[in-house]
Order: C-alpha cells, then structure tokens, then sequence
C-alpha cells in the first residue's frame, strides 16, 4: 500500500511562501480551472488556496522562538472529510492515498469542511466546489515531465528543501527515514485522523565551552606567553603598535 | 460555526412538520384503538397538508445552503457512511408517505391509511434520527458530540410540532386542543430540560485540541502572528459566527425564554383559543430559530487555532 505524503521539516522551512506561490500557480493554471480569487489588488484580498505559510510565536519574550508553519491538506489515512461526503465526490484514492475531491460531483454543501479539524479545505466561492491540495496528482505522474520533476509543484520551489515528498508506508524512502529518524510527528493526534503528511520538529543547535577551553593549554614553545605583552595601559593592537 | 440561514430554517421547519405529523398519527392511531373514527376529514387534510408544507419549505431552503443545487439528486449515493445523504433519502420518504397517508385517509381508507402513517411515523422518526446525526456523528465539534444533539432534534421538533397541532386544532377540531396542548408542554419542558442540559454539558467543555497539538510545538504560551492571508478566506468566514457577544448573549435569552417558558404560559392558559395557540407556535418557532442559531455559533471548530490573527 502507496501513501503518498509531505514531510515538512520546520527546522529548515524560513517562511518566504514560495510554495504558496507555487502551488496557486500550478494549480490555477490546470485542467480543473482556476483557483478564483477576490480583490486580488484590492482592500480586501481573498481566494482559494491549498497551501498556507502561517506564523506562530511560541514562548514569552525575550525567550521567544518564531515557527513558520506550512499547512495544507495532510491526506489523513482515516480522512473524517471523506465517509461524510453524501455524494461520493470526496474519496481517498485506494493506490497512493491521496485524498482528492471530484469537482463535478461535488454540491458544494460544505459538510466535508465542517468534518476537517484542519481547517484543509476551502470553498472555490465562484465554481462553488470544495477545493483541496492534490499533492498535485496531475504532475507526479506525468509522464513527459522529467523525472525529477514529477513532484507537487511546493516540494520543487522550496528554496531550503524543508518539504520532502514520498511514500511513507515504504520503510526505505527518504520521507519514512526523516519521520523515523528525526523524531517526524502529526498534528492533533487526539482525534486518530492518522495524518499522512508529518511535520519535522525544530532542533537547538548549541555547544558548551568549559574554560579551560577559552586558553590554550597545549602550547608548547608558550609562545603566547614569550611575547611582550603590552601593558594595559599601552594602545591596543587596533592603535597603530611598535611590537 | 458560522449559522447559515438555509440550515436553521431546513432543521427548525421539518422539525415542526415531523412533530406536527407525529401529533396527527398518534391521535389517529389512538382513534383508532378505541374502534372510533372521529378526526375530521379538513382537520386531517390540514394536518397533513400543513406538514408537507413545513417539511417542504425546509427542503426548499435548503437547497440555498448549495453551490450547485441542480447536483443535489447526487446527494443520495453514499448512505452507507454519511448521516447527510441518509437524511436526503429519509425527508422526500418521508414526505411521499405522509402524502399517502393523507390520500388514503381523504378517500377514507382508513385502514390503510393506519398501515401508511405507521411506515411515515418510521421514516419521520429516522429522518429526526438522521438530522441529529450529521451534527452529532463529527466528534471533534465537542459541542454536538453528544447524544442530547439528536434528542434535542427529536423534542424540540416534536414539542413545536404539537404546539402547532395544538393550534390547528384549535380552528379545526376542537376536541383534540387541549390533549394537544398538554403533550406540547410535556414534551417542551423535556426538551427544555434536555437543552438545558446541553447548555450545561457545553459551558463545562474543555478543548481537546489546542495550539501545542494544533502545530506540535509543546509550549504552554503560542501566539499566531500571521495566518497565510491578508483579507481573511474561507477558513475564517465559514467557522466563526462574526458577532458581538452581545448578539450571543441575546439569541441565547430568547432561546432560554421562547423556546418553553412564554409559549407554555399561552399553553397553559389560553384554554382552546385558536389565537392564543396559534402566537405559542410563532413564540416557540422564533424561540427555536433562536436556539438553532446558538447551536451553531456556540460550536468551536478546532481549525479555528490556526486562525487567529490576520497579521
């Protein structure tokens, strides 16, 4: 069994919202139509997307930490939106796992949103359908792209590389190994959704000095110490110095 | 949530034509255990007609809640797993039965029309079932995740049906005014006790899912700074009410006042005035649009953490 997912690492990920670009492009621009929006340059901005970059401030200041969180639909592997669709147009592809919605089939009566904690999906308030990522189903199978670029069109703009993509039932793809490796989590696990995409946490890097680390001990001419130092009250180095 | 107008009215009318026909049936069929066949042809006839009528408008306005109305015949397919599509099968039932019902009781079959109004009273009492459910079966909504959901559907859509069976007997068949009259208070104040309940049930919630779940950042303090969007999007028209919390506060009075008190007073003590009756339904009705508003807009979408602040 295929599922495909993202795998987000938000240690690396910087927030500049180039896979939100990306992805309104590639999918505007496809066979379902346009992703319509609003006032596009006007006061009050708003349309459809599948991707979101979100901001969040986490601890009190000045400890605070700034974590820049991509969301978009994480094709649940028991997906609340699908058994509630009372058309069928929701369903979960049975070879790869992708949750996707026939947009001809669908009534637009919203219900499946209402049964997303994620907040995943989005009304297309002009073609009236529900809308949702598609893990951009029609161009990671497409054959007349190049293979490597065969993947949803936010994995390929990520500047950083902080969105990996593949099949995490396949214990030997890169996506499975940064889950397993790199302590890979869902969000609300509280509701077993089992969402397919995963987030990578954000890491410390940090190094402790010990003091006997700030003078060199291993100097054996003492080099340093055979140099006349200047007194403290003689001009620095960055002065202009005689020695 | 956000409270759609298409879908108060669809839940608050079909609950009072499926009480309403619950009233007729059982006064029927009470009839006719005691081997009489008293009820009016016209009160039966307006009776029924009054039901199709209410469960009618409902469905009316509820294709207003649909982006493409003209696909919702497609609504019917996946009755195995969506309560929403068991409803859409169970209301034009339904409906049809009820119809027969009142056919065969107007060419005065009336043992057939029993047999009939048995199979309508199941389809009414399913179709009660199902609506309770599409908001009670979605588990992370903890605010309807509870049975007192559907049995709220049930009794405050049986309690104002009565209360408009009370009325219409009142103009039609004088007789059954005041038995009516006393069912409608019986069963109102067990559905006010029931929402009350509920009300209770709700202000005791605690979230399961908080900001820390919600990104997955174990911290007691996380602030949103920016949601992704400038003018705001779907996620944040659909899943929030937009209202003053005076607005609230006021939808939550009228739904404690309207939907039992006031129209039991008239109830109780406007005797078998066909007037008197007829303002308790009005009073209960706007009492339940009230209360369906609430419904929706004391409900808490878990997505609505990720959407806190603009920028």
């Amino acid at each position: 069994m295929t599922q495909l997912a993202l795998v987000i690492d938000l240690n690396v990920c910087v927030g500049c919202h180039a896979c939100v670009t990306s992805c309104k492009q590639w999918n505007t621009s496809g066979t379902a139509g346009s992703l319509s929006d609003d006032n596009p340059y006007g006061a009050d901005p708003t349309g459809t997307f599948f991707n979101r970059v979100q901001t969040f401030e986490v601890g009190e200041y000045p400890k605070t930490e700034t974590v820049h969180f991509p969301k978009s639909c994480l094709h649940c592997e028991d997906p609340p939106c699908v058994p509630v669709c009372p058309t069928g147009a929701s369903y979960k592809r049975a070879e790869d796992g992708i949750v996707l919605v026939d947009y001809d089939k669908c009534i637009g009566c919203k219900y499946c949103s209402w049964a997303c904690p994620y907040g995943a999906r989005e009304i297309d308030e002009h073609q009236k359908v529900m809308k949702k990522c598609t893990l951009c189903v029609d161009r990671i199978y497409d054959a007349k792209l190049p293979e490597s670029e065969r993947k949803p069109a936010c994995v390929l703009a990520c500047p950083t590389s902080a969105r990996l993509f593949g099949d995490i039932h396949d214990p030997d793809a890169p996506v499975s190994r940064a889950i397993r490796e790199n302590g890979g989590y869902a969000l609300m696990p509280e509701w077993g959704t089992q969402p397919a995409n995963h987030y990578l946490p954000r890491r410390k890097t940090s190094a402790e000095i010990h003091p006997d680390e700030l003078t060199r001990q291993d100097n054996p001419l003492k080099v340093d110490g055979l140099l006349p130092r200047p007194a403290t009250g003689e001009p620095a180095l960055d002065d202009v110095t005689s020695w | 949530m956000r409270p759609a107008w298409s879908v108060i009215l669809l839940t608050t009318l079909i609950g009072a034509g499926q009480g309403l026909f619950l009233a007729l049936y059982a006064a029927d069929a009470f009839d006719a255990s005691r081997g009489q066949a008293s009820l009016a042809p016209a009160f039966v006839a307006a009776m029924v007609g009054a039901t199709l009528a209410l469960v009618g408008g409902g469905l009316l306005a509820s294709f207003f809640h649909l982006g493409h109305p003209e696909r919702a015949w497609r609504s019917a397919a996946m009755w195995r797993t969506s309560w929403l599509s068991r409803e859409v099968i169970a209301l034009p039932l339904f409906m049809a039965l009820a119809a027969a019902y009142g056919g065969m009781h107007w060419l005065g079959r009336l043992q057939g029309a029993l047999a009939v109004g048995g199979l309508a009273a199941l389809a009414c009492v399913a179709l009660f079932v199902c609506t309770g459910m599409i908001y009670a079966c979605l588990k992370f909504l903890q605010e309807w995740h509870s049975p007192l959901t559907v049995a709220n559907f049930i009794l405050l859509g049986s309690a104002s049906g009565l209360t408009a069976a009370a009325a219409l007997a009142a103009w039609l068949q004088p007789s059954l005014a005041r038995p009516y009259a006393v069912a409608a208070l019986l069963v109102g104040a067990l559905g006010y006790l029931m929402r009350l309940a509920a009300l209770g049930r709700n202000a005791r919630l605690r979230p399961k899912s908080t900001l820390a779940t919600a990104i997955g950042v174990k911290h007691p303090r996380i602030v949103q700074i920016a949601q992704g969007a400038m003018g705001g999007s779907f996620n944040t028209r659909e899943f929030f009410h937009g209202r003053p919390q005076e607005v609230v506060r006021a939808a939550r009075w009228m739904l404690l006042a309207l939907v039992f008190p006031v129209p039991a007073l008239l109830l109780a003590f406007a005797g078998d005035s066909a007037w008197g009756l007829s303002a308790a339904f009005l009073l209960q009705y706007a009492g339940l649009l009230a209360e369906r508003w609430y419904f929706f807009a004391e409900a808490r979408h878990p997505q609505n953490l990720y959407y806190q602040a603009i920028a």
